[in-house]
């Protein structure tokens, strides 16, 4: 590309994220911490289906977890991975106020999943009196779950933050990148929910 | 004057393939949903366990597959680095997973 319109989407056929050094070193960049994240899982899930049965007399996950409100976060999350999906194809037919629009509508459904896992938590020490310190399930459960939920905070304060600051920018090959990795970090989110539903909540129903 | 629409051809051509994809995406998203669905009902049924324990982890990681390579493109070309990182992590990720269920276990 050359320097005159370095900047400028509008006579680049290419992906706009990576074309740029910066943008495919940041794109590379994101895939080492999700490969180191895919490890810091496993240890959290290792962990978890070790102690799942330890749980000290105090509440089991039989008793405790509910199909339903599981089901709507579930479809909550992977909504906001499909509008996220949506926003990046705007953004590569360069049209700002669309990829916008699809990440605001993105950010609000991870606000409203992270309501249900605000609420489910709230439930679970209010009712059951079952908290971090209950048991080994307590602190695995707590841990595995709340730290993916902390990676819905993280993700959302991102989000939140890119589109206040480029709201008046528009696009450019500059931004295209920071958008495009928040996107796939999106995406792992909610790699990492598919396994927390069918391991945490899925194989704890079953008796 | 030539070059502009040589670029407009590319672009229109692209615009083309992006409805493609984004189509695929879609219904990738209609699947996964699908999945979610049959994981919960098969769970509510209240089937053995020796079948639903196995079946519900195949299903997320058909779930999961389809979130990579759909959805962070891990299908497209020049993601062959990326795979490996991965597919790295994936890997430590079931020793551990088989280290510590053995561990207890045994």
């Amino acid at each position: 590309m050359s320097q005159d319109h370095s900047l400028n989407l509008k006579n680049s056929h290419e992906d706009p994220a990576k074309a740029t050094m910066e943008g495919k070193n940041k794109f590379l960049g994101l895939w080492f911490f999700l490969g180191g994240e895919t490890v810091l899982f496993a240890s959290f899930f290792a962990t978890y289906l070790s102690l799942r049965e330890s749980t000290a007399g105090g509440p089991t996950s039989q008793e405790l977890f509910g199909l339903e409100l599981v089901f709507i976060m579930t479809v909550l999350l992977l909504t906001s991975s499909l509008t996220s999906v949506y926003a990046i194809y705007h953004m590569k037919n360069n049209n700002f106020k669309k990829m916008q629009l699809w990440f605001g509508i993105t950010a609000l459904l991870g606000i409203a999943f992270l309501a249900c896992e605000i609420y489910e938590f709230a439930h679970y020490i209010i009712e059951y009196e079952f908290t971090f310190r209950s048991s080994a399930f307590g602190s695995a459960f707590y841990t595995l779950v709340g730290f993916h939920g902390g990676h819905v905070v993280f993700g959302l304060s991102w989000l939140i933050s890119l589109m206040v600051r480029n709201a008046k920018r528009g696009l450019s090959l500059y931004n295209a990148p920071k958008y495009n990795t928040f996107a796939i970090y999106w995406h792992f989110i909610d790699v990492v929910w598919v396994f927390i539903f069918t391991v945490v909540y899925l194989m704890g129903m079953v008796s | 004057m030539t070059d502009n629409t040589n670029i407009n051809k590319i672009n229109s051509y692209e615009n083309t393939r992006r409805k493609e994809e984004m189509k695929h995406q879609v219904i990738t998203f209609v699947l996964m949903i699908a999945f979610t669905l049959i994981a919960f009902l098969v769970v509510a049924a209240e089937l053995s366990r020796t079948f639903v324990i196995p079946f519900i982890l195949l299903l997320a990681v058909v779930q999961v597959g389809f979130q990579f390579y759909y959805f962070m493109h891990m299908k497209d070309k020049g993601h062959e680095i990326i795979s490996s990182l991965i597919f790295g992590g994936i890997w430590i990720a079931a020793v551990t997973v088989l280290t510590f269920t053995t561990i207890i276990w045994w």
